[in-house]
């Protein structure tokens, strides 16, 4: 099960600047993701997160490097990687199941008309949307916009779900719920994801690796902090547990300070192949330790 | 409640701003003109103008009983200069959606197509910006002298005008599709094809129709001015007719249904706008 299934080789991202030159939003960029893994990844807005997750989804193109998915280096947009878009982007002129049915018989092409939506109503049915089939996006609200951008992720039976701050328009408690039921589809399918978020608490309920990025242009990826939580944690009790706070203020510490000096304190030390896994509260804990001491160390000797 | 009353005091007011002009109309053509002492056989051939001061401009007593003659005879035909205003109305109506559904044929592919295609843009974009501003009734002694025939060049006229206004409209709605929706047709490896139809068709159908609505206004201006010109049949040779006849009563009459076709054909591409609207 442990194999590469996603792996993101060296990729970079240009752009020409006016009055010529160029811009790196990020290069060398090297990560891999097993199947089943939900990986998610924090970092400041402009870090390069939603252009990394269009090169992945197909939609942009690396200026450098390459993604490979199920040992196959992808060329363009794909029916095996769904994408769920921060803006939900339904087709307003089609309901509910209008949506989902247009996903899956993109992928079916030859399935008849009964088939089809037989599938969309399984996958409305699961994101808890029974008896808004006939519904257009518009009388819709936000949560439930998103849980249709869901089903229509989860309609094509894709190996990869891209997420984009799939839950930052949507109120609190919402997005919770959401959270939860996003959770146990991925649970119950053994989908791979990716995503993207500015939510800590989030990332930390519903990622196995949370991946810190440093701020643009020119951004890293610092570090994979992995997620020493117990798999099965619910919602209501996944902030009581003694390790959540470690983790918690591990990445809020990186967001806040370490993201803006990572890059500069550890040029040449870097490997942009190999990025330090860091497990908060267990073991490897230790080795962050060690480089925050260095760090304060260092920081002490330049006053 | 408050509406349906806005709704009643708005009609008492367009009523009585019709009656105050209906009432303004009838005595401003009741004739207060001097009259001339002359020769009884003179003023046979001088009119009623200048024996009785009254005025050559029907008042909306005549107009409206001429009027009531047209309503129950529209369709009557007395050879080529007599015709009832119905069959008038009908040739201009026919012209004017020949001219227009071709003009839709055309317009429509080519929008898509510089909306698709940044290369058809940038290489079509000198032509569609010259012809656009240039008159219709330009093309028409070209029309007539290549066509060689009165009727079709008014419809290649109609067809002339009614072209940018939807080609423009279409290219624009179908640039300014949203990204995030064609994104939604990459991901789903949907090809070409189909994204024309499924989705950059119902995204951009309400900016398609609103030039459309556009075009079918300007090509109902233009008919009547063609129609002049060419002359035979049509409400635009109608009107010529009857001013070479002084038939003002007639020319009122006409106006009055350029006016109402007008009206009705802008209301139903008005309807047809509502119908592929989405709300978001």
């Amino acid at each position: 099960m442990a194999r590469k299934f996603i792996s993101i080789e060296g990729i970079a991202k240009r752009f020409p600047v006016a009055g010529g030159g160029t811009s790196t939003v990020f290069q060398d960029l090297w990560l891999s993701m097993q199947c089943g893994e939900f990986t998610c990844i924090i970092g400041h807005s402009g870090c390069g997160k939603t252009t990394a997750l269009n090169i992945l989804a197909g939609l942009d193109e690396p200026s450098a490097g390459t993604v490979i998915v199920d040992n196959q280096a992808i060329e363009g947009p794909s029916l095996d990687r769904a994408v769920i878009f921060q803006t939900h982007a339904l087709l307003p002129w089609r309901t509910v199941m209008g949506n989902v049915v247009y996903a899956v018989s993109s992928k079916w092409r030859n399935w008849k008309v009964p088939r089809v939506r037989e599938r969309a109503q399984k996958f409305i049915d699961l994101v808890g949307l029974t008896g808004a089939e006939s519904k257009r996006p518009a009388e819709l609200s936000g949560g439930m916009k998103q849980r249709v951008g869901i089903a229509r992720a989860l309609s094509i039976d894709p190996k990869i779900m891209l997420m984009d701050e799939p839950f930052s328009a949507l109120d609190a408690l919402t997005r919770g719920t959401l959270q939860d039921e996003v959770r146990r589809i991925c649970q119950e399918t053994g989908q791979t994801v990716f995503m993207i978020t500015h939510d800590v608490d989030e990332a930390i309920y519903l990622a196995d690796k949370i991946v810190l990025m440093t701020n643009g242009p020119n951004a890293l990826l610092a570090e994979i902090v992995e997620n020493p939580l117990p798999k099965d944690r619910a919602r209501t009790e996944v902030h009581k547990h003694p390790l959540y706070y470690v983790v918690r203020n591990h990445i809020i510490d990186f967001l806040v300070s370490r993201s803006k000096t990572f890059a500069g304190e550890n040029r040449g030390r870097h490997d942009p192949r190999n990025i330090t896994v860091v497990r908060p509260g267990l073991g490897e804990h230790v080795l962050a330790a060690e480089s925050n001491v260095r760090r304060l160390g260092g920081h002490a000797a330049s006053h | 409640m408050a509406l349906s009353s806005l709704t009643w005091r708005a009609a008492i007011v367009t009523l009585a701003l019709f009656v105050a002009f209906l009432i303004a109309w009838h005595f401003a053509t009741q004739g207060l003109a001097p009259t001339q002492q002359m020769d009884p056989e003179y003023a046979k051939l001088m009119g009623a103008t200048a024996t009785q001061g009254k005025s050559a401009m029907p008042g909306p007593l005549d107009v409206g009983t001429r009027l009531w003659e047209h309503i129950c005879h529209p369709f009557y035909d007395n050879g080529p200069n007599d015709k009832g205003i119905g069959i008038q109305l009908a040739f201009s109506i026919a012209r004017v959606l020949t001219g227009y559904l071709i003009a839709v044929a055309v317009a429509v592919p080519i929008g898509f197509l510089i909306g698709m295609s940044q290369l058809m843009s940038r290489a079509l974009d000198p032509f569609v910006q010259v012809l656009k501003p240039i008159s219709p009734l330009a093309w028409m002694p070209l029309a007539l002298y290549t066509i060689r025939d009165s009727s079709i060049s008014s419809i290649f006229v109609i067809f002339i005008c009614s072209l940018w206004p939807m080609l423009i409209n279409t290219a624009f709605g179908v640039t300014s599709v949203r990204r995030e929706w064609l994104n939604v047709a990459k991901t789903l490896e949907v090809g070409t094809l189909r994204r024309a139809f499924t989705i950059i068709l119902p995204a951009a159908a309400p900016t398609i129709l609103t030039g459309m609505r556009i075009s079918i206004g300007i090509a109902w201006l233009v008919i009547v001015a063609a129609e002049m010109l060419v002359g035979g049949t049509g409400i635009g040779y109608f009107v010529w007719n009857e001013w070479n006849n002084l038939s003002i009563t007639n020319v009122i009459i006409a106006i009055l249904f350029i006016g109402l076709v007008g009206m009705i054909l802008d209301q139903l591409l008005a309807r047809a706008t509502r119908l592929v609207t989405f709300p978001e």
